[in-house]
């Protein structure tokens, strides 16, 4: 069995008075896609952060390609990140930047290509998210679906080989939320990038993923296929499935 | 101590403060240290820099030149006011020119820029800070304080000296205006004042101050913002935070420095 890419192991985070996570251990093989689910406010975006190092374990251990990301230092941390993307929930796209320049950005940073080069590449990003001709525009002018657009061309312009979406779908309209789905499913077939989706859009999770995991008081509640997952019979994620007021995860 | 233990005596308001304070002293060094080690590749981006000179330095000029022109035209007429049957007004030049470089027009130069631009730069990096932008930043491999600090801190602490010669050429002069226009004290008589015990030292003495100032706006604006949370409160918060630290220590540096370079460099 291949070394897990992204190895999560007992991570526990408490943040204020809250004990968000206590335990969690998640892995993800290379090429894989999984998709976290689980109620606002269960921590899946805090177990996000963990694994791209913008926060560190109160306890366990997170390694990404074997690497223990929480004891690395700035400089290695980010050499790790180049070969990582992440897509934010509101895109956090650059205000001062346009949308070409924001693509362009870590091709300025990490790359030794000119400017022509860039600018390829950056039309090639936006075409393949479907927003080829939106280099000048300001991402104050875009719409949310736009605006996740372009974040996911600068998350890939590096070409990375793992790639995490915070709510990738949230706040957009289905048509748009299907189109990201594809988008990311493409990218995971083309070229083989592993990923972590953080959701609670089970459309979207049973789309993109190929296993699903269910983050609940601050573990791994259950994990599976989409198919074991969609005909699992715990209450708990047979009531966050269908949507359920009535149940055992309480209203917060 | 346990961890509970610290946070129940950190409950208590004064050692809240003292706590906080001791926190933010050791982070603000910590930024400032990273500021030192990025400065290098961080110069490298000069139109980063040049964009934030621009912005500093050209947008903070109409409203430290109005400052300046009214500063000096108050000393005018304080100081005439006290010099009033004691003391021959061709000092009053002498006055105004020596309060002005050696303090007056860094230090309020310093207020009036550290309350604009200060709070600006909190306000802007709180912001990319609660949207995100500063945690897109990381994960793409660029560092915050590389891309976001050092040019705002290079750029202020180059600046302020700038501005502060403006201030004090302008400043001058609006006390010149007073004493010509309105306290009949004739332009020779102003001029040859404020040669009489002019010295380089002082207006050295200014600009090194302004110096020192620039990086205190520009470091408690960016610390302030970095660590900003919790959105438009949190950002609101940390712009407060920023120029009200920016102020104090404005102040604070101020007595220390005067001390050290007219009591010790220039004794």
């Amino acid at each position: 069995m291949p070394e897990p890419t992204i190895a999560i192991e007992s991570v526990s985070k408490r943040l204020g008075a809250k004990q968000v996570l206590s335990g969690v251990d998640l892995n993800v093989s290379p090429g894989e896609s999984v998709a976290i689910i689980g109620r606002s406010g269960t921590g899946k975006s805090v177990l996000l952060k963990h694994v791209v190092g913008l926060m560190t374990p109160d306890a366990g251990t997170v390694r990404v390609e074997g690497v223990d990301v929480p004891s690395l230092g700035t400089t290695e941390l980010l050499t790790l990140r180049k070969r990582m993307g992440m897509l934010f929930q509101g895109g956090a796209l650059f205000d001062s930047l346009t949308v070409g320049e924001n693509v362009g950005l870590p091709l300025h940073e990490h790359t030794d290509m000119s400017e022509t080069q860039i600018e390829l590449v950056v039309h090639e990003k936006l075409h393949l998210v479907g927003l080829e001709g939106s280099e000048e525009l300001r991402p104050s002018s875009l719409s949310g679906g736009m605006k996740k657009r372009a974040a996911l061309a600068r998350a890939i312009a590096l070409n990375p080989k793992i790639m995490l979406y915070d709510e990738p779908t949230t706040g957009l309209d289905p048509i748009t939320a299907d189109l990201i789905n594809r988008l990311i499913r493409r990218l995971q077939e083309r070229l083989g990038i592993t990923s972590i989706a953080v959701t609670h859009d089970m459309r979207s999770a049973y789309h993109i993923a190929d296993r699903i995991a269910m983050l609940h008081e601050g573990r791994i509640h259950a994990i599976g296929s989409p198919a074991e997952i969609q005909s699992t019979t715990d209450p708990a994620v047979r009531q966050f499935i269908e949507g359920s007021a009535e149940g055992p995860l309480l209203p917060t | 101590m346990n961890g509970t233990g610290v946070e129940r005596l950190a409950e208590r308001a004064p050692l809240r403060y003292l706590l906080n304070g001791l926190r933010d002293t050791g982070e603000v060094v910590i930024l400032l240290g990273d500021v030192v080690r990025e400065l290098p590749q961080g110069l490298r981006k000069v139109p980063l820099v040049v964009q934030q000179m621009v912005s500093i330095g050209l947008g903070s000029m109409p409203l430290t030149v109005v400052v300046a022109l009214f500063t000096g035209a108050v000393a005018a007429v304080q100081a005439s006011y006290q010099f009033r049957d004691y003391v021959p007004m061709i000092y009053l030049g002498t006055v105004i020119g020596k309060s002005v470089v050696i303090e007056l027009g860094p230090v309020l130069t310093a207020l009036v820029v550290g309350g604009r631009v200060g709070a600006s730069i909190a306000a802007e990096l709180g912001t990319m800070r609660v949207t995100e932008q500063v945690d897109a930043m990381e994960t793409m491999g660029i560092s915050p304080t590389r891309y976001l600090v050092v040019p705002r801190v290079v750029a202020a602490t180059l600046m302020l000296p700038v501005l502060t010669i403006f201030a004090d050429v302008v400043a001058i002069f609006g006390g010149y205006l007073v004493a010509v226009f309105t306290l009949d004290v004739s332009g020779h008589t102003f001029t040859s004042g404020l040669k009489l015990y002019f010295h380089l030292r002082d207006v050295f003495s200014g600009l090194i101050k302004s110096v020192f100032f620039g990086a205190i706006i520009s470091m408690m604006g960016c610390y302030y913002g970095l660590r900003s949370e919790g959105g438009a409160e949190g950002v609101g918060v940390a712009t407060t935070h920023a120029v009200v630290a920016s102020c104090l220590l404005i102040l604070i540096v101020d007595y220390l420095l005067a001390s050290f370079l007219f009591r010790v460099l220039f004794a």
